[in-house]
C-alpha cells in the first residue's frame, strides 16, 4: 500500500467518496440487469454500469489497483463466459426439441411463459457479463498499460 | 434526377404516424397484446429484444465480443 500512495489521486475527498460510491454503482448495475425484464434496462446498460465502476476505480486510484481487483485473465474469462451463457441457452433449447433460442421448450416444471422469462433473465445476465468485461478491457487498453500480461 | 424521383415516389408514402400504416398493423399489435403471455416479461422492449429478436441480440453480443478479440489481437504483446 505504501508503494502506491505516491501515484494515487491527491484529493482524499475523491478517494473516500468513490470508495463509498463504487459498491452502490455495482449494486445499481446488478439491479438494472436483474430487473431488465420488468423495467427499463437490460444486459447492455447494466453491463456498462458495472464496467464504469471498475473504470472509476482505475481513474481515482491507479490502474494497478484496478488490475489487482479485476485481473486480465478474469476479464477475458468473463467475456467468453457471458457469450457462452447466451449461446448455451440457445443450444439447450435446440437439444430439448425447440428451435435455436426458442425458450419455451425447456423441460422444466414451469408454465411456458415463466420458462421464457427465466431464460430471458439468464440471457440478460450473459449479455451483462460480456459487456462489462469488454468495457473494462477496452479501457485498460486505452489508458495504455505497457506491461499488459 | 435522383432527387426528382425521390420526390415523386415520396408522394405515395404513407403518412407519418398514421395508425393504418403497414408498419403499425403488421407485428406491432402482436407484440403489444401477446408479449406478456408468450414471453412472460412485462417489459415489451426486453421481450422483443431477447425473445422475438433473439438472433439479433446474439449477433450484437458477438459484435462486442469480436471487438474485444480484435483489440486483444492488435495490442497484446506476443512471444515475450
Amino acid at each position: 500500500m505504501k508503494k502506491t500512495t505516491k501515484k494515487q489521486t491527491e484529493s482524499i475527498v475523491i478517494r473516500t467518496m468513490s470508495r463509498i460510491m463504487i459498491p452502490f454503482i455495482q449494486l445499481f448495475g446488478l439491479y438494472v440487469i436483474i430487473h431488465g425484464e420488468a423495467s427499463p434496462g437490460g444486459g447492455f446498460q447494466g453491463g456498462v454500469i458495472l464496467g464504469t465502476s471498475i473504470i472509476l476505480l482505475a481513474i481515482v486510484f491507479d490502474l494497478r489497483e484496478a488490475e489487482r481487483r479485476m485481473p486480465w485473465k478474469v476479464i477475458t474469462a468473463f467475456m467468453c463466459v457471458g457469450l457462452l451463457i447466451y449461446s448455451g441457452i440457445g443450444l439447450l433449447d435446440l437439444l430439448s426439441g425447440g428451435a435455436y433460442l426458442e425458450y419455451t421448450k425447456l423441460p422444466l416444471p414451469l408454465p411456458a411463459h415463466e420458462i421464457s422469462a427465466l431464460s430471458i433473465l439468464f440471457v440478460e445476465i450473459g449479455i451483462g457479463i460480456t459487456v462489462m468485461a469488454v468495457i473494462i478491457l477496452l479501457f485498460y487498453y486505452l489508458v495504455g498499460d505497457q506491461n499488459a500480461s | 434526377m435522383v432527387g426528382i424521383i425521390f420526390f415523386y415516389v415520396a408522394e405515395d408514402m404513407p403518412d407519418l404516424g398514421d395508425p393504418n400504416n403497414p408498419t403499425n398493423i403488421h407485428v406491432s399489435p402482436r407484440y403489444i397484446e401477446k408479449s406478456m403471455e408468450e414471453t412472460g416479461t412485462p417489459n415489451m422492449v426486453t421481450a422483443v429484444l431477447a425473445s422475438y429478436r433473439g438472433y439479433d441480440t446474439l449477433g450484437e453480443t458477438t459484435v462486442i465480443f469480436t471487438a474485444a478479440m480484435a483489440a486483444i489481437l492488435l495490442f497484446q504483446k506476443w512471444g515475450k
